[in-house]
């Protein structure tokens, strides 16, 4: 069974780390995912960096710029994927925007993906209005589209979404890019309640996210959350990345301050 | 060259979606769906309302100065041979097509009940003519533009904020216009509730490329009409041979070209070809460009093997964009329309043959189009009936010029 479906079976709290592959250097990406599961991450959500990734803020961009200088490219991903699953079960997306992915075909992409044990695609330049290709062939490879919704998705619009995504579905908390601001949250609450009376699976929520607090507010309201900006931040002041995630990971998952 | 225009065939793009076959569309954040939809539903209703369409033509003749002229070049007719006409758009108020398009969407954003205005920006003039609109409606302007932009267009910065708007340097990637592009959309996204954001090129999601096309294409409208009017009967036809515009994101080519697609007229878009195609460092999507998507719409675009966007070169900033609007890749596609490219050196020539010849300094972006008149390798005949879109003044540029030619000022 598609490892991301499996583990939404089941409502617990869930911490899903963002990490670009390819950041700080090439080697570090299996060391990351793999300290992230040791830690306590219940998934993970791998950056493919894109040179104009316009959904994200200035921390996720320069990481990205870092990573396509170090050479990471889509080929590379689906073989760092390869390595991973050689020692772990963790349930795997891939984030990304849908340029490299065209360049590199579509559909020879989801299907490298899945043979490489991807679980997942989250594409935030890809609304539903062009997706209908992208669906058809995530359905095809057991791939699970995880289409996004924002604070202004109206109710009706949430449930098709929900629909055509069928397993997960991302909420972005705020109207704005990543590493900014997190949501009010009187706001975020009468947001999720929306999401939560008109999806018709479960979702996660991304986009601010930075302490416990926020992850377990978040998983109250939510079914899991998303981390990404903040991790990237910490690993910017220490060298040793593979030690941030650990104790990252461990802190928001525990609570250990 | 077989002439692809034809009366009896009725052209109509984009389709509903947006899409012009696999180019255009709508690849944008969800939070911005909302907005594009709202625009969309907004547009449709405005540009068949009357009142919308006698305010844009008041604001088009008593605030810019239209029609603009028609103006038959006698020097540099005389030097090619050709029966050289240009369309001076340098004329229109802040100098340059882009107003055309800022009063249109000005008049969009008023009606929606937005109060704060964004802008991306690349030689500026963009910049200017929205800042030129917000001042006149009292609203709130921000303008993106990159840093290497700032630094070649310092002119322009100045007459932003002399406009009241404020000018946000963007340092991210090639800190020209794509990265001013992308810094305006995390703008929008952030901020989509009270922002209306004026795009100023045919690029971006549906409804934006078909809009600003729309918007632009008076100058096509007025060249038809002004053309008709100066042929003389029997010895010339209404129509002329060539239409030349220069191509960056192409607004000023498809309103120009927009009008007459389904005429026999062979129009020609000019790229900016920087030190040459064969080079690394130039700005040709057409020439050199794959399919891929960009700034919300499916074009033809500068990429790297691995699909990353390529850093566009043009001594003109205007042009210095790794895309195009999404028609474009679609007129290039069904062969209506043939694009070239000139060079950095050729525009600057063009320049000064310009000026000298017929008193008359180009933006460095319209020297592309001028340009293609002295390629030898040119498609046009002696004797020909060729009009050139000159979508803006050179004023800008005269330090840019002199840099290139080693002058200090």
């Amino acid at each position: 069974m598609n490892r991301i479906k499996h583990i939404f079976q089941t409502r617990s709290e869930k911490v899903i780390p963002f990490i670009t592959a390819g950041y700080p250097s090439k080697k570090d990406t299996v060391n990351l995912v793999l300290a992230a599961e040791e830690s306590g991450a219940a998934m993970v959500e791998l950056g493919m960096p894109f040179s104009d990734p316009l959904a994200d803020g200035p921390v996720i961009q320069e990481a990205s710029q870092i990573a396509i200088n170090n050479g990471v490219n889509i080929a590379g991903i689906i073989a760092t994927v390869k390595e991973i699953r050689k020692s772990s079960q963790i349930p795997l997306a891939l984030m990304g925007y849908i340029n490299p992915l065209l360049k590199y075909g579509l559909e020879e992409f989801i299907q490298d993906c899945s043979a490489a044990g991807v679980d997942g695609l989250i594409l935030p330049d890809l609304p539903p209005e062009e997706a209908e290709e992208y669906l058809t062939l995530c359905k095809s490879e057991d791939l699970c589209p995880i289409l996004l919704v924002a604070p202004n998705t109206p109710g009706e619009r949430i449930q098709e979404i929900s629909k055509a995504a069928n397993v997960l579905i991302y909420c972005v908390s705020i109207l704005g890019i990543t590493g900014g601001k997190g949501a009010a949250q009187q706001e975020l609450e009468n947001y999720l309640k929306r999401v939560e009376a008109y999806s018709s699976c479960p979702f996660v929520v991304g986009f601010g996210i930075k302490n416990r607090a926020d992850v377990v507010r978040i998983n109250q309201m939510a079914h899991g959350a998303v981390i990404g900006s903040a991790i990237i931040e910490e690993m910017r002041k220490k060298k040793n990345s593979v030690a941030v995630m650990k104790s990252y990971i461990s802190k928001i998952t525990k609570g250990n301050h | 060259m077989e002439i692809r225009g034809d009366k009896n065939l009725s052209y109509q793009q984009p389709d509903e979606n947006g899409h012009f076959n696999e180019f255009g569309g709508k690849y944008v954040p969800e939070t911005l769906i909302p907005a594009i939809q709202e625009l969309e539903k907004c547009y449709n209703v405005q540009k068949n309302d009357e009142a919308f369409q006698q305010e844009q033509k008041k604001l088009q003749q008593h605030y810019s100065g239209r029609p603009t002229p028609l103006y038959f070049a006698p020097r540099i007719s005389e030097d090619t041979g050709y029966n050289v006409y240009l369309k001076r758009e340098d004329l229109n108020h802040t100098g340059a097509h882009k107003i055309n398009n800022a009063l249109g969407q000005i008049l969009l954003a008023r009606r929606m009940g937005k109060t704060r205005i964004i802008a991306e920006t690349g030689a500026g003039m963009h910049g200017v003519a929205t800042a030129t609109v917000a001042a006149q409606f009292g609203l709130e302007c921000i303008v993106y533009m990159g840093e290497e932009d700032i630094r070649r267009q310092k002119l322009n910065v100045f007459r932003m904020n002399l406009l009241g708007a404020e000018v946000k340097p963007v340092s991210s990637g090639s800190k020209t216009l794509k990265d001013a592009t992308n810094e305006a959309i995390r703008d929008w996204v952030t901020n989509v509730e009270n922002t209306y954001y004026l795009i100023g090129s045919v690029v971006g999601p549906h409804p934006y490329p078909m809009m600003v096309r729309d918007f632009q294409s008076v100058i096509g409208e007025e060249t038809k009409e002004q053309f008709a009017r100066i042929a003389i009967p029997g010895s010339q036809s209404p129509i002329p041979d060539f239409l030349i515009a220069c191509v960056g994101g192409g607004s000023n080519a498809m309103g120009m070209f927009y009008p007459f697609l389904n005429e026999k007229v062979q129009l020609i878009g000019v790229e900016a070809a920087g030190l040459g195609v064969e080079t690394e460092e130039h700005a040709a999507t057409m020439t050199k460009g794959e399919y891929g998507v960009l700034h919300g719409s499916a074009s033809y675009l500068l990429q790297t093997e691995d699909g990353q966007v390529k850093l566009p070169h043009s001594v003109s900033a205007g042009l210095d964009y790794p895309g195009v609007g999404p028609e474009h890749s679609y007129l290039k596609s069904t062969g209506r329309v043939e694009y070239v490219s000139a060079t950095d050196e050729e525009a600057i020539m063009a320049y000064q043959w310009l000026s000298q010849r017929e008193g008359i300094l180009p933006a460095l972006e319209s020297s592309h189009a001028i340009a293609y008149l002295k390629q030898r390798d040119n498609i046009l005949q002696q004797g020909d009936n060729v009009i050139i879109c000159l979508s803006g003044r050179g004023d800008k540029d005269v330090h840019t010029v002199a840099d290139y030619l080693g002058n200090e000022i």
